[in-house]
């Protein structure tokens, strides 16, 4: 049994007070800044908040890379969803004319917008990658009005930190943070490759987080909650693949 | 001679609690990362690929996804939740201890003494027969009880400092926030798909590493080196 010296002791005892002292100070900093995800308290909480943290701290405003058109993908996937119904048919025969895109909570001037309101403001197209978490990708031309537009348009509050969003489908929702919900990438998609977002592909609109996977792009997308908290929603851990056990935060 | 009951010191306290660190981060890493491929066991090269897509690699293995047509007519249950949460949970774990392993040992002098070959051992002659002895099971002598062989360090130092890093490299190649504040860690692998690819073949040699590394130890004898891994010290065999 070797000798553990006075000196070796009391350094480590030193190394390991800072070290917890340091640990909560961080802490302390991550949550000033926002640093701490929704799902921060769930069994692995520590390694999300260390990714969602770091990431957002080396990154917050890096753009997603875009590539030319004839990187395009000849044979996109489409990933199965569960049977719309009969009143998204009802919707689908009229053309979407009466599809709306609904935008409440912490705004100035909640607005319900019509299809073709949100098909006629500014545009934005990008050509980039969706990935699935199963491994997937393949590439594709997106247009869309940036989601900052509507943010803009609605009035959001100073107070807002983040977007929770919804599909047509039920159950299905999802959140981001600002970094990520005032991008300019980040769009309300209703084209695709030149053409009406099919619907297989979340037509006639779905949401388009490009610096995340492809579940936090939903499809369908009908509702938009602006908000300062995700305590609020659902079980508080920010949408519905976090209450499945994935990650809220898709950056990696 | 080593007098047979007193204990002598191998390995370092730093270099035993970062091993057995390593090792539990990827084995973690390892059962989630093969549960992870299951939700799509094909590979591809470049930047796109699905099931739209031919693969160059079809692991022509179940898939926990309907939406892959393996053949078999079963679907393994979804784990990829907390196997996503636990891989990049363990990958953190991995680079912090990674991080202060090789920090620590170029510090202390751990690579100079103990890990780097000897320039005379770089002969063709010395890795020549260390190879032979290696392929006819050999047992190894005392002196190897207290000093790495040249295939010893050789690899250790492949794993070290081209394998594992080419497996951090290419797994934040496919996070597509990390490519957007660094999009020349995928683009210089050649695209995402090709670094999925090259996460899972260096995942198989790293495999082929541990198994040859257990084998190795169990063939030199087990006792000993687990003991000398986990105490730091040798105790010489009586006799």
């Amino acid at each position: 049994m070797s000798e553990i010296s006075r000196r070796k002791l009391i350094t480590t005892g030193l190394a390991a007070a800072a070290s917890v002292s340091g640990i909560a100070v961080a802490a302390k900093l991550a949550q000033r800044h926002g640093l701490i995800p929704p799902d921060a308290a769930t069994r692995y909480g520590t390694g999300e908040t260390l990714t969602y943290a770091a990431q957002r701290v080396l990154g917050s405003h890096a753009t997603a890379r875009e590539f030319s058109r004839s990187q395009i993908s000849e044979k996109p996937f489409a990933n199965e969803v569960d049977p719309l119904g009969d009143e998204f048919k009802r919707l689908q025969d009229g053309g979407f004319a009466d599809w709306h895109l609904a935008v409440d909570g912490m705004a100035a001037r909640p607005t319900t917008f019509s299809y073709s309101e949100i098909k006629s403001f500014p545009k934005s197209s990008q050509i980039t990658m969706i990935g699935c978490e199963e491994g997937w990708t393949y590439i594709a031309e997106w247009s869309g009005v940036p989601l900052s537009y509507i943010l803009d348009r609605v009035g959001a509050l100073p107070q807002v930190r983040y977007v929770v969003y919804r599909s047509f489908q039920k159950d299905w929702w999802e959140s981001i943070d600002m970094a990520d919900a005032l991008h300019p990438q980040t769009l309300v998609a209703t084209g695709m490759n030149g053409a009406d977002l099919p619907v297989p592909f979340g037509g006639p609109m779905r949401l388009r987080v490009p610096r995340q996977l492809g579940y936090k792009s939903i499809k369908y997308l009908n509702r938009l909650t602006l908000t300062d908290n995700l305590k609020g929603f659902g079980k508080g851990t920010g949408g519905f693949a976090a209450e499945v056990g994935y990650a809220w935060y898709a950056g990696i | 001679m080593i007098s047979p009951d007193r204990p002598r010191a191998r390995h370092s306290a730093l270099v035993r609690v970062t091993h057995w660190l390593m090792t539990l981060a990827f084995l973690a890493l390892l059962v989630t990362g093969g549960e992870i491929v299951l939700s799509h066991p094909r590979f591809y090269w470049g930047e796109t690929g699905n099931v739209n897509m031919r693969p160059w690699l079809n692991l022509h293995l179940p898939s926990s996804r309907d939406t892959v047509p393996t053949g078999y007519n079963y679907v393994l249950p979804d784990q990829n939740g907390w196997s996503r949460y636990l891989h990049f949970e363990a990958a953190w774990v991995l680079v912090a201890t990674g991080l202060l392993y090789v920090i620590w040992g170029f510090f202390h002098g751990h690579f100079r003494r103990n890990v780097f070959p000897a320039r005379a051992d770089l002969s063709i002659k010395t890795i020549g027969s260390s190879l032979l002895s290696h392929c006819r099971f050999e047992r190894p002598g005392e002196e190897e009880v207290w000093s790495y062989n040249v295939l010893q360090r050789v690899s250790y130092l492949i794993v070290i400092f081209m394998l594992f890093p080419l497996m951090i490299w290419t797994g934040l190649a496919m996070s597509f926030s990390f490519d957007a504040a660094f999009p020349a860690a995928v683009n210089l692998l050649g695209g995402h798909q090709t670094a999925r690819s090259l996460h899972f073949i260096v995942t198989i040699l790293l495999v082929l590493f541990l198994l040859v590394h257990v084998f190795m130890i169990v063939f030199a004898g087990f006792v000993t080196r687990v003991r000398a891994m986990i105490t730091g010290r040798v105790v010489a065999p009586k006799d």
